[in-house]
């Protein structure tokens, strides 16, 4: 080969390789990333779709599991291939203070004002309300339990019983077996001695529980009589009534209800769209659908307060439901969500 | 002569260019970013230098002298770089609980105070008062460190520096890699167990039935893993097919617990590995002439003493292969356990995927995948000396 015709082939390479590398950073369209399943389902025809067709562009999405890794690994690798994130407290709180995120720009929203107040961040718009709570087959029980004391209690009710693997949500439920008011979890959670009793409570009712892993799972133990009862989220068990006519039951005092928030990636190649994607969710007219497919509350207080009266008892947002429950802590979890774990690995092990 | 074979040695190296840059960066690269990741700790003395130069100087007893508040408010007031803040809060919460809100706390009001000499770190935050939090810090400044390596293994240093265990019920990582390694051996035992008969029918049959046996061992490997480890799901659950048909037939009167322990694991896991274990012996197996079992029986041996003494021997090389490849297939499964495992048959990918994905501590995650490689490698060089053998081999 002479040289000439290296040349021409290096050039040739090297052109190839620049488009094909320009091209990768150019043509990506807006990504959305959310959490799957029938909640994601709901999202693509109310947000996703019309969005697209608004904007003239296609909007690409994918689904995730959370975990601040996998956003640190996006950010940190320079332009991050996801733009816009709906991620949960914690993520939030975690990703705002290490510069994960784009600061929004309120005014596209709306104004602060127009938003629950637990919902409004400056990295962050609430997306949802959703809860964790005890969730039964009342086809299945005919002496249905009221409370995480019932839970605890396998004599009145016998049966396996599932929960979230991992301390988060298992420590809180079995305070309130024990008898601690959901209000006082967290302040009782915050000494070691309230740790300790957690995990005490926890250990009673150890033989009886099978752990899950994914907000599917859940729904799959109840469907299948694996556990007569479970933790689980509440809008994916309306979700499952509503398609497979089952008779799922939501108990609601003593759940812990959190927000997801939308957030954009820094330095997000898109974050002009993203924003305007994120202001075409947060819109009551928009809002306003997605309890229709699944029963989760919205932040923006005019959609809230626009949905229909039926749907209205199966939010975690109702006043009725509201009542019992309390905001799960992300700031608590935050600062103690890999000693707890660690321990929690430890006596799952024992 | 010499200088011709030295340009063919050269162009065979030319040749497998793309293969070293392939391991290079495909293989070293990602295994020198988690060595270092486990052991590199340099954040703290990056982002808070002037805290790193004082607080040497602290003997570690009662509180440090004033010229380290003012050191570490002055840092704070001039971290700029949001990332390297969010990376040495990450840090300093792995070693103490309650890190990220207290300094969240005193970088607001650092940036708030007009002189840094005039902030009182303790009317900040009472938890200033504490050495615990100072300690961790001051723990923090050397550039390398090995608490992520002690702590994957279950150890600390204390406060005098020694290197002790970890209080028990604080952590489980031992036993957790114990029990990765237990489960990948019994599902290898299990692999073995069924794959080598398997193979044998597989070899010693022709025709559409080998093809159909092939076949049946190929299709589970073409599924996807979790379309495979639900249908375990849907088998061995308590109103599963086999709960149901054994307790139809009046086999047993309760549901046997199939899932959710260690037997549900074993089974969904050996599944999906078995064809690891089948295609090596096959491959072997189909070398061997099938006349050898004939000359055994010819020379009057029984056709189990000729399977003992000939067929198993030859088999051997395909065996170790397969063993081989389960195992180490077997070592990172943490999706199947996840699925279909109980409370104690989490394996150490799993709790390696939360500290790299949960809480991005890459240093204990890395820390984690070296001791796995170290034991693999162990493993994997005593496996070489077995499979080396002369008597094994036949060689």
């Amino acid at each position: 080969m002479n040289s000439a015709k290296m040349l021409t082939v290096a050039g040739c390479l090297s052109a190839l390789l620049a488009g094909w590398s320009t091209q990768a950073v150019q043509a990506r369209d807006l990504t959305v990333v959310s959490w799957g399943g029938n909640y994601q389902d709901a999202q693509r025809k109310i947000y996703f779709e019309p969005f697209a067709k608004k904007s003239g562009k296609p909007v690409l999405e994918e689904s995730w599991d959370g975990g601040i890794g996998v956003i640190a690994a996006k950010v940190k690798a320079g332009v991050p291939n996801w733009d816009v994130v709906q991620v949960e407290a914690e993520e939030l709180a975690l990703g705002c203070a290490d510069g994960f995120y784009e600061k929004l720009d309120w005014s596209k929203v709306g104004g602060k004002d127009k938003f629950l107040p637990a919902a409004v961040d400056d990295c962050g718009v609430g997306a949802i309300v959703w809860s964790t709570a005890l969730s039964y087959d009342a086809n299945r029980l005919k002496q249905a339990p009221t409370s995480w004391a019932d839970f605890w209690d396998v004599n009145k009710i016998p049966g396996k019983r599932g929960l979230r693997r991992g301390p988060k949500y298992a420590l809180e439920f079995s305070l309130m077996a024990d008898g601690v008011p959901p209000a006082d979890v967290y302040k009782v959670l915050g000494t070691p001695e309230g740790v300790d009793r957690a995990f005490k409570k926890l250990d009673q009712l150890k033989p009886h529980i099978v752990w899950w892993e994914s907000g599917a799972q859940p729904l799959q133990l109840l469907a299948s009589g694996e556990v007569v009862m479970t933790a689980a989220y509440n809008g994916r068990i309306s979700g499952i009534n509503k398609t497979e006519g089952k008779n799922f039951k939501v108990v609601w005092p003593g759940s812990l209800y959190a927000i997801d928030s939308w957030v954009i990636l820094k330095d997000s190649p898109n974050k002009d769209q993203a924003m305007d994607f994120i202001a075409f969710a947060s819109m009551p007219e928009n809002q306003v659908k997605l309890p229709e497919y699944i029963a989760y509350g919205l932040p923006n207080k005019e959609a809230a307060t626009a949905v229909p009266a039926a749907m209205q008892k199966e939010l975690p947002t109702a006043p009725e439901n509201l009542s019992g429950s309390a905001p799960l802590n992300a700031d608590f979890w935050v600062d103690n969500i890999e000693e707890l774990n660690k321990r929690f690995n430890a006596w799952l092990a024992q | 002569m010499s200088r011709a074979s030295a340009r063919e040695t050269l162009g065979a190296l030319l040749l497998i260019v793309p293969l070293l840059a392939f391991l290079a960066v495909f293989f070293l690269w990602p295994l020198w970013t988690m060595v270092t990741a486990a052991v590199v700790d340099d954040t703290v003395s990056r982002v808070l230098p002037r805290t790193a130069a004082a607080i040497v100087s602290w003997d570690g007893r009662d509180l440090p002298p004033p010229q380290v508040h003012e050191a570490l408010v002055a840092d704070l007031r001039q971290a700029n770089d949001q990332q390297a803040l969010g990376e040495t809060v990450r840090r300093l919460n792995s070693a103490v609980s309650g890190f990220r809100t207290l300094l969240s706390r005193t970088t607001s009001s650092a940036r708030d105070g007009a002189d840094p000499k005039t902030i009182d770190l303790a009317a900040v935050d009472p938890r200033w008062k504490d050495p615990r939090y100072w300690l961790a810090l001051k723990d923090a400044v050397p550039p390398y460190t090995d608490r992520n390596l002690l702590a994957a293994v279950d150890m600390k240093r204390d406060a005098d520096g020694a290197v002790v265990s970890e209080a028990p019920g604080a952590s489980a990582n031992r036993l957790i890699m114990f029990r990765t390694f237990l489960i990948a051996a019994i599902v290898t035992a299990a692999c073995a167990a069924i794959g080598l008969p398997y193979a044998m029918l597989a070899a010693a049959v022709t025709g559409w039935k080998r093809s159909a046996l092939l076949l049946a061992v190929l299709v589970p490997l073409w599924t996807s893993l979790l379309v495979r480890t639900t249908a375990w799901f849907v088998l061995l659950q308590n109103e599963g097919l086999i709960n149901g048909a054994l307790q139809a037939i009046g086999f047993i009167d309760s549901p046997l617990p199939l899932i959710f322990n260690r037997l549900g694991v074993v089974i969904a896991m050996t599944h999906v590995l078995l064809p690891f274990m089948v295609l090596p012996i096959y491959s072997v197996l189909l070398s061997v002439p099938r006349n050898l079992m004939q000359a055994a029986a010819s020379m009057g041996a029984s056709p189990l003493r000729a399977f003992w003494r000939v067929l198993l021997p030859l088999s051997l090389p395909g065996l170790l292969s397969g063993s081989l490849l389960v195992f180490m297939v077997a070592i990172g499964y943490y999706i199947t356990p996840a699925l279909v495992g109980g409370a104690n048959d989490q394996m150490i990918s799993s709790v390696i995927a939360f500290y790299a994905t949960g809480t991005a501590n890459w240093g204990l995650a890395g820390a984690l995948g070296v001791i796995l490689l170290l034991v693999t490698t162990i493993l994997y060089l005593i496996y070489g000396r077995l499979s080396k053998s002369p008597q094994l081999l036949g060689a």
